[in-house]
This record gives C-alpha cells, sequence and structure tokens, in this order.
C-alpha cells in the first residue's frame, strides 16, 4: 500500500533504489521461507526513510538484501538502474554504506583509521590512499562532526561517538544508498535524537539516499521523509510519516494491550479508563501534570463533566482536591496524589 | 552532504583542509621509528647470532666472512658460511613465516589464541613423521627414500609436509562449506585432537629408540637446514611472507568484523580462504624443516601489537616479519647455550623465554593490546 502518488507516477525523479517485485527471506536446502514478498519499493537521492515494524517481522532480512548481504529469494533490486547481483563486491561498496548495530571491538586504532577503511572499495591492491582519499576521508569525519574525535582511539569512544565514526566510515565509501540496521539501538536517548538528525542533515543536499530502521517510532516519525511500516501480516505501508499516521496503520501495527499509539500526539500512551473517568480543572503545566498521574493510574481524563460518576480532580496553588462520590481528599503534591488514586483503586 | 570528488565547488576548502590536517597526523612518527629501531635490532641480533656458538668467533671476522674479503679461509670464517649463516636465515625466514602467519589467523578469526597451526596441521605434520620415523614401514620408507636419494633428514621434511598437507586440505574442504569462523577454528581443533590421537596409539607402540628420535623432533631445531635444504626453503618461505604482507588491506578491513569487511567489498569466503591457506603452507613449510615451533606463530603479534599500540596491519606486518625473525634468531642463539657444547631444546627456549616476555608486554600496554 502506498499512500502518496507523487513517487509512483513521476518521470522527473531520480530513483536511488528500486525493488521489483522483491521477496526477502532464507532458504536452504529443504525449504524456502520469504519473510517479506511483492516488495515494489522506490527511494529517491536525498530522501532519509525509515523502516519500522514490530520485533522479527523481517525488517533487517530487508535491510541485508537491499545491501546484498543475503540474496533475494525473487525480484530484483536495483541501484541507480542496476540490478545490484551483477556488480562486483567493490562496485557495490562504492555504491552502498552499510552500518550495523552490532558494536565494533577493535582495540588500539585510532578512529580516523576506522573513518579510512571506508576507502577500501576505492584504494589499490595495497590499500595505499592518495591525496584525494585523504580529502574524502578529512570530509565524512566533518561531515558527521567527529573532527575531534578522530585522533582518539576508536575504544574509548561512547557508543554514540562509536557509530558516528562508523557512519563517517561508510561516507566515505562514497555511496548513494546508505543502509542502516537499527543503528541506534545501543545508545541512549539524546545520541538517539542526535544520530537521527545526523541522517536527517546528511540527505538535505539531495544526492544521498538513506534507509534506516529504527525501534524508535516516536523519532521516526518526527525525521523521516518517507516511512515504510511493515504490518503483522507482512504487508509495508509507505508514505510520509503523517499520511501513515492518518490512515491508521500506525496504531494497527503496534496495537498491544498494555500500550496504544495515540495518532494525535504521534506517540505511544498506556491504555487508560479501566478505573473510571476524571475530570482535571486548574490550567497550565500543574493541570498537564495532574492529567499524566491520572493516566498513569488507570484513569481517562475527560475535558468536562458530562460523565456520570467522574472524579473530579481540582489543583490550584498549594495543591490538590479530589471529589468523588465516596468523599474528599486533598493533598500538597503529585506524589500524595497518586497515592490517594492508588486507595481508591485498592479500596474500591 | 557531497564528498569532495562530486561537487568540485566545495572541494577546495575541504582538501585543503583536510590534506593539510591528514599529513599532519597521518603516520605517527613513533611507528616509523620503532620499526626502523626493530630493523636495526635484527641487524645486530644477526651478526650475534654468526659470532656466537660453541666458540666464539670476533665480530669482525664474521664480516669479513660475510663479505668475502677474509685474506684466509680459516675453521672461522668455514663455521660462519657453512654453518652458521644457513642456520640463522633459516632462524630468520622461520620466525617472520610463522610472525606473519599467526598474524593473519589472528585477525582472520578475531581471536588472540589463534596461530599458524589453529587448523590442526601441525598435528598433521606429526602424525607424517610419526609415521616415518615410529611406525613399522620405517625401514620401508627409508630404503624408498633412499632409493630417491632422499636422507633421513629430507624423507622426515616430506613426511611432515605430506601429512600436514592432507589435514589442511580437509579442513579447507570442510571449512568452505562453512559460514561461522569460529565454527571453522573449532573445526581445525577437532581435526588436531583426532590426528594427535591417532600420533599417541603409535607413540604408545613403538620401541624406546625410535622414541629418541620422535622426541628430538619434536623439539625443533633451526640447525637441520643446510644450505642445499636453504635452496628449497628459502625461497617458499620467502614467497609465502610476501603473498602474506599481500593481504595487509584485507586484514584491516576484517578489523571491524566479517559483515563489515563484506559491505565494504571484500570477498569475505574468498579472503578466508585464501589466507587460510597461506597461513598454514607458511606454518607446514616451517614445521617440515624445523619441527613443531609453537610459540612464535601465537606471541609474536602480540609483542608487536603492545610495542606498537596499533591494530593497523599497514604498520603490524612489517613488524611481525621483522620482530619474528629477531625472536627466533635470539632463541636460537639461546638454545645453543654460547660458549658450551650443550644445546637446549628450541622449544623450551622460545617459550621459557618468550611466555613472561608477552605476558609483561600485555600487562604494561595500556590495555589488552587485543580485541577478541
Amino acid at each position: 500500500m502506498t499512500l502518496h502518488a507523487a513517487t509512483s507516477d513521476d518521470g522527473q525523479f531520480p530513483v536511488a533504489l528500486r525493488t521489483r517485485d522483491l521477496a526477502v527471506g532464507y532458504r536452504t536446502r529443504w525449504m524456502r521461507r520469504a519473510v517479506l514478498e511483492r516488495l515494489n519499493l522506490e527511494v529517491h537521492p536525498g530522501e532519509l526513510v525509515c523502516l519500522l515494524g514490530p520485533n522479527g517481522i523481517g525488517k533487517s532480512t530487508l535491510l541485508r538484501t537491499v545491501a546484498r548481504m543475503q540474496a533475494p529469494l525473487g525480484g530484483a533490486v536495483e541501484l541507480g538502474g542496476v540490478d545490484l547481483q551483477t556488480i562486483t563486491p567493490s562496485e557495490l561498496a562504492r555504491r552502498v554504506g552499510v552500518v550495523l548495530t552490532e558494536r565494533v571491538a577493535v582495540e588500539a586504532l585510532l578512529a580516523r583509521r576506522v573513518v579510512e577503511l571506508g576507502r577500501y572499495p576505492h584504494s589499490g591492491w595495497f590499500g595505499r590512499l592518495t591525496d584525494h582519499d585523504r580529502a574524502v576521508v578529512a570530509w565524512a569525519i566533518d561531515a558527521v562532526g567527529a573532527q575531534h574525535l578522530a585522533t582518539r582511539d576508536f575504544s574509548c569512544l561512547s557508543d554514540g561517538e562509536r557509530q558516528r565514526v562508523m557512519i563517517a566510515r561508510a561516507l566515505a565509501q562514497e555511496p548513494v544508498l546508505l543502509v542502516l540496521d537499527e543503528p541506534t539501538a545501543f545508545l541512549d536517548v539524546p545520541s538517539r535524537a542526535e544520530l537521527m538528525g545526523l541522517l536527517r542533515q546528511l540527505t538535505r543536499e539531495g544526492t544521498l539516499a538513506v534507509v534506516v530502521s529504527t525501534h524508535d517510532l516516536e523519532l521516526a516519525l518526527r525525521t523521516a521523509d518517507v516511512v515504510w511500516l511493515v504490518m503483522p501480516g507482512g504487508d509495508l505501508v509507505t508514505g510520509a510519516p503523517e499520511d501513515v499516521v492518518l490512515s491508521g496503520a500506525m496504531a494497527q501495527a503496534f496495537e498491544g494491550r498494555q500500550v496504544r499509539f495515540h495518532s494525535e500526539e504521534r506517540s505511544f500512551r498506556l491504555v487508560t479508563g479501566h478505573q473510571g473517568t476524571a475530570v482535571v480543572s486548574g490550567q497550565g503545566l500543574r493541570a498537564a501534570m495532574a492529567r499524566a498521574v491520572l493516566e498513569r493510574e488507570g484513569y481517562a481524563v475527560a475535558t468536562n463533566d458530562e460523565s456520570e460518576g467522574a472524579l473530579i480532580l481540582d489543583v490550584h496553588e498549594s495543591g490538590w482536591r479530589v471529589s468523588a462520590q465516596s468523599g474528599e481528599w486533598n493533598g500538597h503534591n503529585f506524589a500524595s496524589l497518586a497515592a490517594c488514586l492508588r486507595g481508591r483503586s485498592t479500596r474500591t | 552532504m557531497t564528498p569532495p570528488s562530486s561537487h568540485p565547488a566545495v572541494a577546495p576548502r575541504t582538501l585543503d583542509d583536510g590534506v593539510a590536517l591528514v599529513r599532519a597526523t597521518a603516520r605517527r612518527p613513533s611507528e616509523v621509528a620503532i620499526l626502523l629501531g626493530l630493523v636495526a635490532l635484527l641487524a645486530v641480533v644477526f651478526l650475534v647470532s654468526l659470532a656466537l656458538g660453541s666458540t666464539s668467533v670476533p665480530l669482525w671476522r664474521v664480516l669479513q666472512a660475510l663479505t668475502g674479503t677474509s685474506p684466509e679461509r680459516d675453521a672461522a670464517v668455514v663455521v660462519v658460511e657453512t654453518i652458521r649463516l644457513p642456520r640463522s636465515l633459516t632462524a630468520m625466514l622461520a620466525g617472520a613465516s610463522l610472525g606473519i602467519a599467526g598474524l593473519q589467523m589472528q585477525t582472520l578469526f578475531r581471536n588472540p589464541l589463534a596461530d599458524p597451526f589453529a587448523l590442526g596441521i601441525s598435528s598433521g605434520a606429526s602424525l607424517g613423521v610419526a609415521l616415518v620415523v615410529l611406525g613399522t614401514g620405517y625401514g620401508a620408507a627409508a630404503v624408498f627414500g633412499a632409493s630417491m636419494g632422499l636422507g633421513g633428514d629430507a624423507l622426515v621434511t616430506v613426511a611432515a609436509s605430506v601429512g600436514a598437507a592432507l589435514v589442511l586440505g580437509l579442513v579447507l574442504l570442510v571449512s568452505s562449506r562453512i559460514e561461522s569462523p569460529t565454527t571453522v577454528l573449532i573445526l581445525g581443533l577437532m581435526f588436531g585432537y583426532a590426528v594427535s590421537a591417532v600420533v599417541t596409539v603409535l607413540v604408545g607402540a613403538s620401541q624406546p629408540e625410535r622414541l629418541q628420535q620422535w622426541a628430538q623432533w619434536g623439539f625443533g631445531s633451526f640447525s637441520g637446514v643446510t644450505w642445499q635444504r636453504l635452496r628449497l626453503f628459502g625461497p617458499v618461505t620467502l614467497v609465502g611472507v610476501l603473498v602474506a604482507s599481500a593481504t595487509t588491506k584485507q586484514l584491516n578491513a576484517l578489523l571491524l568484523g566479517e559483515r563489515y569487511a563484506r559491505s565494504m567489498g571484500l570477498a569475505v569466503r574468498r579472503a578466508r580462504l585464501l589466507t587460510m591457506f597461506g597461513a598454514s603452507v607458511l606454518g607446514a613449510v616451517v614445521t617440515a624443516f624445523c619441527g613443531p615451533i609453537s610459540f612464535l606463530g601465537i606471541a609474536v603479534p602480540h609483542l608487536c601489537r603492545g610495542l606498537l599500540g596499533t591494530s593497523d596491519h599497514r604498520v603490524l606486518v612489517p613488524a611481525v616479519v621483522v620482530l619474528g625473525a629477531t625472536v627466533a634468531l635470539v632463541a636460537q642463539i639461546v638454545s645453543l647455550l654460547p660458549g658450551s657444547a650443550g644445546v637446549l631444546p628450541l622449544n623450551a627456549v622460545t617459550s621459557l623465554l618468550g611466555a613472561p616476555v608477552v605476558v609483561a608486554v600485555l600487562l604494561r600496554s595500556r590495555r589488552g593490546a587485543f580485541a577478541g
């Protein structure tokens, strides 16, 4: 399912990556197991594509196939109009750069040397670097903002810094397509946001295309140009993040018993309402915090007191007051409010 | 973002900045200095190895013998020319071969314990030798060998080569179907155990006087390689070391793991098979001519990483060649117990002297010098 027509019927946009009836999966001597099938995807230069979907649904398989780290079960992957299966390993490496989830364990190697490894497909038999190679390496380090890391030992860098250097290494291959398989998996929250921001920035000049899989849905929806969402049945929904959200596919793909995707806020929230309904009176940050406490404790928050038997929570400068049919309580901070709400639920 | 090549408009700034920056830091002078120091050390140790022995020859006489400017052809010159020079050359070639083969195996398998014999070829060579020396076929083989013009030593060399080649062929055949490098390593280990078991059976069933000869082979020695045999040993190891040096680029790519190496354009399986083949042949040739010299292949790469503080094979490859040759020469000198008539088993010397040095280097370097 494609939610936008802009990419499929045009002739004027060049295509960096195209798949034709691609089937990805595994083949052993005895069996063939397709994970995803009938994929007709396009990535354009300058696009940041985020591949989303529940765990174990085949995201990595798709990315590995696109990067020719495994063979397709059927169909073809084309890169700039050339079938991926027909080119040599070093031609491939000059077109596609790859960054993986795995932590790279290499001791006693400067970060710059790691980036220099990216010149592998461009350099000769002995790997001697020319001035041009060095210039590209310096450019790649510059592009990911890792100048201050270049002369440090790779093994001494943080996980986020390492991934930055690994991306610089992939850029040093001068690819048209960058494929990243959950590059943020080991990173802390600020580093994740920085990394996705970096990927977005790299695509802005309009020549590099990036396909990245991630579990960080909210971040992906904020930064991607295009989302590829793998549905539980193996269907792929593609489109701008907002179009995908609007279609309800996100909510459907990630439906769970405990959490639910809220389309308006483009984020996941705990399933609420099993404790009843509450109405908050009050304003500003305090009221917002009060709503957060109510949601966490399982109350659906209503905007006015239309609902029968709703709990009424009044927040003010000096604290809070809860009025319900069974009585009234008050306190000074949100810890006591949460305790009060929990007490109510155990009593009733 | 565009690399300098595709957008000339932005290239000049990044290009100039980049090159200036890179030139300043590209190769830390210390690495080059250490490499030159190692070469100088090798030269000194080489001369010393020619001077020392059961009787010592003054250095200036050694130099005269080497340059052919000796006024008279006395005993000292003859000893240097016909005994010590081939022995020292053999030690250097064997040390360099084992050093580089060990480095290749350690990087290939991403395992600090790997060595040139990781695929069980040392056991294969042992079996070949055991069959000839201990086996019931000894008499027949000796007769056969004599008819081919082979003496006892040459026969042992041929047997070791055949044994090593058979095991190597088997392991390569099976491992070409295996994806995981760790599995290949375990496979080699299992082959080694199985072959060793056969050797043990042979040892258990043999007569004491033959066991003596068998044990002698197990001690390892650089002395058995005469000028005549060096004519084969020299070119083979030299070519092997040169071919192995040409894998520098591949080895560097493998530092990040096989998956990254593949993504950067390395044909991983072919590179793995060729590297395994090359390293094993080097190990097998050295074993065939000098006996199973266990320690050098595993220790020299660690020494080099510790000394140079880098995993970059552009530096490590020349370093293991030079330091491997040096360590082998030192071991050779010590094993002859200069000034005395006694001889220590070479393998005992390499391990006894080498193990503490490696431990010291590992402990003193900023951290473990190898990423596993």
